[in-house]
């Protein structure tokens, strides 16, 4: 019988048939929770009595939202995590390695696997062909204890995206258009399915923008099909090992089918404060809106290829006056390899600051609030009120592209003029 | 009081609107407050709006449209909702990570038509048999009760002491 991406892993993990709507108990692979999300798992786990994991090779702490710590708060937080995870011999991601999504791509998902994380973009790892899928504390407490978890088997919806992007326009515009079209609410509890030739064409960083904001339109998981792709970017990471081919059969079932023409697109901004209100750059709701802070980073776009781009438009010009530029790589490999090719120095010597990697300015806990009545243009994953530590503060959202060349003019500016 | 308690006892809805994120529940600039649970529920809702939780009686709903608690997996946020002493969350929909969460931690997240619900309208819920009744306005809505694991999750005051009762999570 075809089966969706999603219906293979669980099939397989389960050793049924699945069908959309049915609760499982699943085996899980891989899970792991932060700096925020970690403490009260821990104390979760020691109110039941705990006394040590079954499987501490599947289990990661991260410490990449407050990075490094900005409060005595956090400071201690971390250092109940140091010392938990030191005592029960799990391995500790610490300060400076980078954005637990991010870092989990560059060396842990493999296709197939089940991956319970503390954090909602945890969804990313379908990038791999994994169902990576977010969840709180308590959760993953007990996927920690158990090794097992339970899970609704998910309806898939299938996003066919056909055609070669426009120069100027990348996946962050795709994913943007795709949540504009279904709404922040418009794939809740379902699987979104990526395939088409515009998939098969991106290398793995470029499609992982699109699992990434799975959850900004609710989606339990974002899958993208193993392939060539796939293997090709686990070469390059040296675990080629890591690699088994697996995709959704096109012939499966599911209830929602959408396609889209990347071909036709232009680069695409998330208004203040949700990330389905998107329009066109060139749309007179967004010309010459002014912006004061841009923010370059996340798991969504801190990758090489991100500053490589924005790198790219910046190099040899300098920032608007009174706006400033913050560039937060997303993990020491992308940190030290935007070293080698000068990337920091073209954002430096135009006037923007670099951070050390890690979550930065994004959940609004620390490097980058934004002040009362400021507009910031980044390329994040989610606009909402109050998300970068201030409720009187607007965000939008775009692509490092648009983000580079808007703080070249100082106000929201499309990107496909400048982009080299 | 348990979420399962009280099928009777009328309760004050606070009407908020579609897509209240976890963001609106728990601004992430509190997050220094997580090790002062009293201070920190005391901005629950706060950006969604400011009367909640200076207002807020225990045995009141939360009540909502389409997808409520979206965006990030913060706990905390259905936590802060339960200790300001809400019975239940009433929305037309929610965001699957929330709605776990809210299980999870022992809060009733229920979904049902909240249409013509007003703030301050006396509400009264009887979770197992599925029933809603509006007093002010005489609405009553029938929804589906909860699975039967998620009822007895509830009724033991959330996971980890169902875990604790039970060893393990049987569906």
């Amino acid at each position: 019988m075809p089966m969706t991406l999603v219906e293979k892993i669980l099939a397989n993990k389960v050793g049924h048939d699945v069908r959309p709507g049915q609760l499982v108990m699943t085996p899980v692979d891989q899970v792991f929770a932060h700096d925020l999300s970690g403490p009260l798992a821990i104390s979760q786990l020691r109110s039941l009595g705990f006394k040590g994991f079954k499987h501490p090779e599947k289990v990661r702490f991260f410490l990449d939202h407050a990075s490094p710590s900005s409060t005595v708060a956090s400071a201690n937080e971390h250092k109940t995590i140091r010392e938990f995870a030191s005592e029960w011999g799990v391995e500790l991601v610490d300060v400076g390695e980078g954005i637990c999504h991010q870092v989990m791509m560059e060396k842990y998902v493999r296709s197939g696997e089940i991956i319970i994380g503390g954090d909602s973009h945890t969804c990313m790892g379908g990038v791999l062909g994994a169902l990576a899928t977010g969840m709180g504390s308590t959760d993953v407490a007990i996927a920690m204890y158990l090794s097992r978890t339970w899970l609704r088997v998910p309806d898939t919806m299938r996003f066919v995206i056909n055609g070669r992007t426009p120069h100027g326009v990348y996946s962050k515009d795709v994913m943007l258009h795709i949540i504009g079209r279904i709404g922040a609410g418009g794939a809740t509890y379902r699987s979104m399915e990526f395939v088409g030739s515009t998939i098969a064409e991106w290398p793995v960083p470029e499609r992982s923008t699109l699992p990434n904001m799975a959850v900004e339109a609710g989606a339990k998981c974002g899958l993208c099909p193993s392939d060539a792709r796939t293997l090709e970017y686990l070469t390059q990471q040296g675990r080629a090992k890591d690699y088994t081919a697996l995709s959704g059969d096109l012939d499966a079932p599911c209830n929602f089918e959408m396609k889209v023409d990347a071909s036709a697109l232009e680069p695409q901004i998330a208004l203040p404060h949700n990330v389905d209100l998107v329009v066109g750059v060139t749309d007179p709701k967004v010309r010459n809106v002014r912006i004061h802070q841009i923010y370059l980073g996340t798991c969504t776009n801190g990758r090489i290829e991100d500053f490589r781009v924005a790198a790219g438009v910046l190099k040899g010009n300098k920032i608007a006056k009174g706006t400033r530029l913050v560039a937060t790589p997303a993990s020491r490999q992308v940190y030290l390899q935007g070293m080698k090719e000068g990337l920091w120095t073209a954002i430096v010597e135009a006037g923007g600051l670099v951070n050390s990697p890690g979550c930065g300015a994004c959940p609004g806990v620390q490097t980058g609030i934004l002040g009362s009545g400021e507009n910031c243009l980044s390329t994040m994953n989610r606009n909402f009120k109050g998300r970068m530590g201030n409720p009187e503060a607007f965000i939008y959202l775009g692509s490092p592209a648009t983000c580079a060349a808007s703080a070249l003019a100082g106000v929201i500016t499309d990107p496909r003029e400048v982009v080299r | 009081m348990t979420p399962t308690d009280s099928a009777n006892t009328p309760g004050r809805a606070w009407i908020f609107g579609d897509n209240v994120s976890t963001d609106l529940i728990f601004p992430g600039r509190y997050v220094h407050l997580l090790s002062n649970m009293p201070e920190l529920v005391g901005h629950t809702l706060e950006d969604a709006r400011t009367d909640y939780a200076p207002n807020v009686k225990p045995g009141d709903f939360v009540v909502a449209g389409e997808n409520f608690g979206m965006g990030s997996s913060r706990e905390q946020a259905p936590v802060i909702i339960k200790l300001s002493g809400a019975r239940a969350v009433l929305a037309k929909s929610f965001a699957r990570i929330f709605f776990r969460n809210a299980i999870n931690i022992g809060l009733a997240a229920i979904e049902v038509d909240t249409t013509g619900i007003k703030d301050g309208d006396k509400l009264t819920i009887d979770l197992e048999a599925g029933v809603l009744k509006d007093q002010a306005s005489g609405i009553e809505r029938r929804f589906e009760p909860l699975p039967p694991i998620m009822t007895e999750i509830l009724r033991d005051g959330g996971l980890i002491e169902h875990i604790k009762k039970h060893g393990d999570i049987n569906l």
